[in-house]
């Protein structure tokens, strides 16, 4: 199997405006649900705290590495790192790649995540799947209404 | 996955597809059933008390490969052949809870832009 994983979205919205909501670290914040000090700056980290609900505690962490304008924005991090009590930093970080392009009614959108060479320890303790129920739980069913066709 | 992935459900359904596909074949169910009994097998020792062509096996190994039902790893000139479910039930599970999350994530991005 192909370990990567990669969604493409029709925004009704232009490439400008996407980029901004990507790359302006208060808009990422707002969707990503991340409160961020500091603006993407390429090869520095980011760093902020995460403001969904349940996961407050949390800390956000990512180094970016390309923002080429209204093209491509892409940081290296690691995936589903919301078990405080676990140190991540271990693992092999995968790359995070948002790509834009423009289209007659506003923008395509490409992510893709990539670089999963195995699935890290912590993801397979038993613990930590049982704590994680709900989430994933959630996600699911939140899935299941967003990923209907638009 | 390399594909484009309109939806996560109908990209699950594909690999379930892909995968029970590459087990409805009475020869590949035999090669799977070898390699899971034991070492990793070469395609001369796949092929060895058969009826199967070299070629013939090499085919539906790589379908089985492509489903990642089988990996093969190569040794000099020769590829070995071995069966390993585990990793992909594994990779499989944690790809798919951080595919909801991104889709999770991008239905805000979605609201966020287009608001």
């Amino acid at each position: 199997m192909n370990k990567r994983i990669e969604r493409r979205i029709e925004l009704k919205a232009p490439p400008s405006r996407v980029w901004r909501a990507i790359t302006d670290h208060r808009e990422f914040g707002t969707w990503f649900r991340v409160n961020l000090a500091a603006p993407f700056a390429a090869g520095r980290e980011a760093v902020g705290q995460i403001t969904h609900p349940g996961f407050e505690h949390v800390r956000w962490r990512a180094v970016i590495q390309r923002i080429e304008p209204e093209t491509l924005f892409s940081f290296t991090w690691h995936p589903y790192a919301i078990d405080p009590h676990v140190d991540y930093s271990h693992e092999t970080p995968t790359l995070v790649e948002f790509r834009l392009s423009p289209t007659p009614t506003g923008t395509l959108l490409v992510v893709t995540e990539t670089g999963f060479d195995h699935v890290p320890a912590a993801r397979r303790d038993e613990a930590f799947r049982k704590n994680d129920g709900g989430w994933a739980a959630q996600m699911k069913n939140i899935e299941a209404h967003v990923a209907r066709p638009a | 996955m390399s594909r484009a992935q309109p939806e996560a459900p109908a990209a699950r359904r594909r690999h379930h597809a892909a995968l029970f596909a590459a087990l409805g074949d009475e020869t590949r169910l035999a090669l799977v059933n070898a390699l899971a009994a034991g070492e990793p097998r070469s395609i001369a020792q796949l092929t060895g008390g058969t009826r199967m062509t070299r070629q013939a096996v090499t085919k539906h190994l790589r379908v089985l490969e492509h489903a990642g039902l089988v990996r093969c790893r190569r040794t000099g000139r020769e590829s070995r052949f071995e069966f390993d479910p585990a990793p992909l039930g594994e990779m499989r599970e944690y790809l798919g809870q951080v595919a909801a999350q991104w889709d999770v994530v991008l239905g805000r991005l979605r609201e966020f832009v287009e608001r």
